[in-house]
């Protein structure tokens, strides 16, 4: 009963049991529910680590309540206890069991390492292993495929159940390149070339973070990564390198050359690889989002367009305030009709 | 030489002195602003985090927050704040009439105050630094890095300079005025950790002193260090930092255990378990904090040799951590225990760091941690540790030493109500940034999306910072209340303690002892309660006292630092009034021009006749004291 009530006071700390209750966040964000081998291992290791911590936690909590319970001084209790010196065998103890349980936890952050460093291709499609050369800008995400020669902008498209590499630069300053569900992080360094690789179970969009503080909009260099079927993937490649057609309706045509007229074809590249300056536009009809979070609707685009900064502070693309009406929407009709796929 | 001191103004008998107990609430009041300014900052970024896509704080202010707040927190807080107790009570635990260069410590607070003062005034010259308080490059550098972060780095040149003679100053007054008897194995815990978190310092402040001057001169003068476009290198800076970060963390803790180490035998009337077992635990982790310093790299790509041997490295420190942990644990069992403020504080903070521990342990799986890096779980891991484990311990200690610095009690009954509302709110704020980040919330974010799970958490967590603030609040009414209501204490042992500074008359007169003690245990008070008549046998005669005179040097020579620091600063401004290098010269020449002063100017100080000495004794004999 009074070990109740005393343990009673410190139950603002039961909300420990909300870990156990599968609050999990959104599918395809959270590290909680993996969808490929690496984001498995990392979460398996944890798991791991989280039982040896809590049995630690819990044999320092348990001495800890019982303390609390037996030993209060009552009052007019004046005896003063026994003045022990210590005990060469209990600290003896508890020195040994934790170097124990560091082993245990020592052997697999070694090997996982070592096999998270491995960039050779993956020997079940040997040659054909996916590399991606990635550049974090502020504050965007450069995808280029260099083997297969075109630049994509945003969104980075890989082979499902596939071994894929990335080779890690930044342009500006240091980002991180993430993608919670797929597996753990690297840093994108100016002057370093870092690589990694990840691999998705199944089909699906991913979303990708930037995990490094690189300035004002750091919160919203989000990306994505849309894991495809194999034969979807090859599709995708080859609209991706294709030349790039006229379009076939006159507004987006004469949007075309709003595009040209403004120079946004000076930063943004349209089929092939990209210039460094801001994404490509190859697939940008087929983009969920603009600038990496916004929803890609014409009010949007037409916000984006007049004034980036106000919706993304500190990025360098001028704003077109004074565009017309008409070239707004024949702008607006071009850039739709930028698809790659059917 | 004069025999008595003259009577000064109040304003002016503060900014002179050089009495290690004044100096001691000096650091207790800028500590205390400092930490009200960067927790209000952290107020204002909880509530930004409150719902998604809240448009209270724009990014660029909050990184100038996140930077703000980050580095006064661990600087211009947290420091100072340590300092404060290790200034008031290191000289009375050993026995001593003062710490071994006054005018020193004098000047070591001015420098850390103006240093300080320098970083805050980059809010009126256009915004404060923004690159975090780890000032990565190339965020951090000319191209991409506004005026802010010069302030960071001369504020911090300048107030490092502050921390460094501080710690100097300790090293030698532990080793060189500690009362007969008083040797090294009987040292209080909290003097051992002062110790060697002044050794840290001493290692830690010089290279992080040399990073900022190469990243001044890259800033400046266009050097090259950290340019990678120009053959800099940029992981360079990371390695330098962290060399002096990851100790920093621990010159931090160290003094916090010690103060858990005090309290926690006192309240319990037992001796600290293992005595001998705490101080070597406390220098092996120490030593290890500065091998480990690599693990907040593991993801830039130093490659798998080094990420694992670092990774290993790191784990190793929880081993020396546990037995501190056990050893307070086992000084508690079997005591007689009363849980009054200062204890509810310090036991609570043996669960709590444990928490932040464990997490440590699964951050050094460096595979792992390419989940966990730069996401909310660090911010969770680092706030048990800083937060439930060095603030919890400032706390303790200020209810603890408070009757012996102010004459009076805290009110208990503010303090417990204090210690659950902040206690509570700690946790709800934190515990669930360990989920946000699991869940895939990176750090320094000044905003998120909605429906991506996280609005839940992140409105759970700013709840509980308003906990906290309530709290503080509490503390602050606390302070005003028991000033005017509190309990008087005249006793020089209100706690029925243990350590030799409960042996000074209350209030401590400014020559801390008559005579010096002998010191004839470990707990030497506690040793004269069994085994004498309950006072400290005296070493010597009443004889003469020899003090320091006050002087006003230390506080001129610090504004010459800042004037130093500012005008170079002023190299980077757009339309300086005056020339920078007029300002830069004009300060350095003010500070060497006091040394000089201070160099050929003959003072020997003063003396405190024996005959006012033995009044003095009288009197309190008279008051049963
Ligand atoms: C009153 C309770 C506190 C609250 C609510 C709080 C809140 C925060 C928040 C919201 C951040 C930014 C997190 C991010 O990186 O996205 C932060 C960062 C930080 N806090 Fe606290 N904090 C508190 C107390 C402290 C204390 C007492 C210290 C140190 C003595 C501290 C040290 C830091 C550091 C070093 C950072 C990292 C700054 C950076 O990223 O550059 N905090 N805190
Ligand atoms: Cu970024």
């Amino acid at each position: 009963m009074k070990l109740w009530k005393t343990a009673s006071r410190f139950l603002p700390l039961s909300f420990l049991t909300l870990f156990l209750t599968g609050c999990l966040g959104e599918e395809n964000l959270t590290a909680l529910d993996p969808k490929g081998p690496q984001a498995q291992w990392i979460y398996d290791n944890m798991i791991l680590s989280i039982i040896v911590m809590a049995l630690v936690s819990i044999v320092v909590f348990a001495i800890f309540f019982i303390i609390l319970a037996k030993y209060r001084r009552k009052p007019g209790d004046d005896e003063i206890p026994k003045q022990v010196h210590g005990n060469t065998a209990l600290e003896i103890t508890w020195t040994v069991i934790p170097i124990i349980l560091l082993v245990i936890l020592a052997v697999p952050t070694i090997t996982g390492t070592f096999m998270f460093a491995d960039k050779d291709p993956d020997p079940e499609v040997g040659d054909n292993t996916v590399y991606i050369k990635v550049t974090g800008h502020q504050f965007w995400w450069q995808f280029d495929y260099e083997n297969e020669g075109f630049t994509a902008g945003q969104d980075v498209y890989i082979p499902v159940g596939e071994k894929v590499i990335f080779e890690l630069h930044a342009q500006d300053v240091l980002h991180s390149f993430w993608v919670p569900a797929l597996g753990g992080k690297i840093d994108t360094v100016p002057g370093i070339t870092n690589h990694m690789w990840l691999e998705a179970d199944e089909p699906g969009v991913f979303k990708g973070k930037c995990a490094e503080l690189c300035g004002p909009s750091h919160a919203l260099m989000d990306f994505k990564l849309i894991a495809l079927e194999r034969d979807e993937y090859d599709a995708w490649v080859e609209g991706m390198s294709a030349e790039v057609e006229e379009p076939t309706e006159t507004l987006a045509n004469q949007g075309r050359q709003v595009f040209e007229e403004n120079s946004c074809i000076g930063c943004h590249a349209v089929g092939g690889t990209g210039t460094a300056a801001g994404p490509a536009f190859t697939n940008f009809g087929e983009r969920e989002v603009i600038a990496g979070y916004l929803e890609n609707n014409d009010e949007n685009l037409e916000a984006w367009i007049r004034d980036p900064q106000s919706l993304k502070q500190g990025n360098v693309m001028p704003a077109y305030p004074d565009m017309s009406e008409e070239d707004m929407e024949a702008l607006i009709a071009y850039l739709r009709s930028l698809k790659v796929m059917e | 030489m004069a025999t008595q001191k003259q009577e000064k103004s109040v304003i002016w008998d503060w900014l002179t002195t050089v009495d290690h107990k004044k100096i001691a609430i000096m650091y207790l009041i800028a500590g205390t602003l400092f930490f009200v300014k960067a927790g209000v900052m952290a107020l204002f970024m909880r509530i930004q985090l409150m719902y998604p896509e809240m448009n209270f704080l724009s990014g660029q202010t909050f990184n100038e927050f996140i930077t703000m707040h980050g580095t006064i927190m661990l600087f211009l807080a947290a420091t100072p704040l340590l300092f404060a107790f290790m200034n008031y009570v290191i000289p009375l635990q050993i026995g001593a009439r003062d710490v071994a260069f006054p005018f020193v410590n004098a000047l070591g607070f001015w420098i850390f105050f103006f240093g300080g003062l320098l970083l805050s005034l980059s809010w009126f010259f256009g915004g404060g630094p923004d690159a975090g308080w780890t000032a990565y490059v190339p965020l951090s550098s000319r191209d991409y890095g506004g005026l802010g972060i010069d302030f960071y780095v001369l504020g911090l040149q300048v107030s490092g300079i502050g921390t460094l003679i501080s710690a100097i100053n300790f090293l030698v007054t532990i080793v060189n005025m500690r009362a007969p008897g008083m040797t090294m194995m009987r040292l209080p815990l909290f003097v051992w950790t002062s110790f060697i978190s002044s050794t840290l310092i001493l290692f830690a402040f010089t290279p992080l002193a040399a990073g900022l001057a190469l990243l001044m001169l890259d800033r400046l003068f266009e050097a090259q260090y950290f340019i990678p476009s120009m053959g800099g290198n940029v992981v360079l800076w990371q390695h330098i930092f962290w060399i002096f970060g990851h100790p920093e963390v621990y010159i931090l803790v160290l003094p916090a255990f010690g103060i858990i180490s005090e309290v926690i035998p006192a309240f319990s009337r037992k001796r600290l378990f293992g005595y001998t077992a705490m101080v070597f635990a406390t220098m092996i982790i120490a030593f290890l904090g500065f091998m480990v310093w690599a693990h907040h790299m593991f993801t830039v790509g130093m490659g798998p040799v080094a990420n694992s041997i670092f990774a290993v490295a790191t784990m190793t420190i929880a081993v020396p951590t546990g037995i501190k942990i056990f050893n307070w644990l086992f000084t508690m069992w079997g005591g007689k225990i009363t849980f009054n403020t200062a204890m509810l504080f310090a036991s609570s903070f043996v669960p709590t760091f444990v928490l932040g521990g464990v997490t440590g342990v699964m951050l050094a799986m460096a595979p792992v941690d390419y989940l966990y890096h730069d996401t909310y779980f660090v911010v969770a891991h680092f706030h048990y540790i800083i937060v439930g484990g060095i603030v919890l311990s400032l706390f303790a200690g200020l209810f603890y030493w408070y009757p012996k610095m102010f004459g009076h009690m805290l009110n208990e009954t503010l303090g417990k109500l204090f210690f659950w509302v902040f206690y509570i709110g700690f946790h709800l704020t934190f515990f669930v940034q360990h989920l946000l980040g699991l869940m895939g919330m990176p750090r320094r974010v000044y905003t998120y999306l909605g429906d991506q799970g996280l609005d839940a958490f992140n409105f759970i967590s700013t709840i509980g910072t308003f906990f906290m603030s309530a709290g503080v609040i509490l503390l602050v009414i606390n302070v005003i209340y028991s000033a005017f209501k509190g309990e008087r204490v005249t006793v020089a042992d209100p706690w029925d303690a243990r350590t030799l500074e409960w042996a000074t008359p209350t209030p401590v007169p400014e020559y801390n002892f008559a005579q010096t003690p002998q010191v004839r245990s470990l707990d030497p008070l506690f040793y004269e309660k069994i085994h004498g008549d309950g006072t400290m046998k005296p070493a010597e005669p009443v004889t003469d006292i020899h003090m320091p005179n006050g002087s006003i040097l230390p506080f001129i020579m610090s504004i010459g630092l800042f004037f130093a620091g500012f005008g170079l600063i002023m190299l980077n401004m757009d339309n300086p009034i005056i020339n920078p290098w007029i300002v830069a010269i004009g300060g350095l020449a003010l500070t060497f021009g006091c040394m000089f002063v201070r160099s050929i100017k003959e003072d020997h100080g003063y003396h405190i006749p024996a005959e006012q000495v033995k009044a003095d004794l009288a009197e309190l004999k008279k008051g049963g004291n």
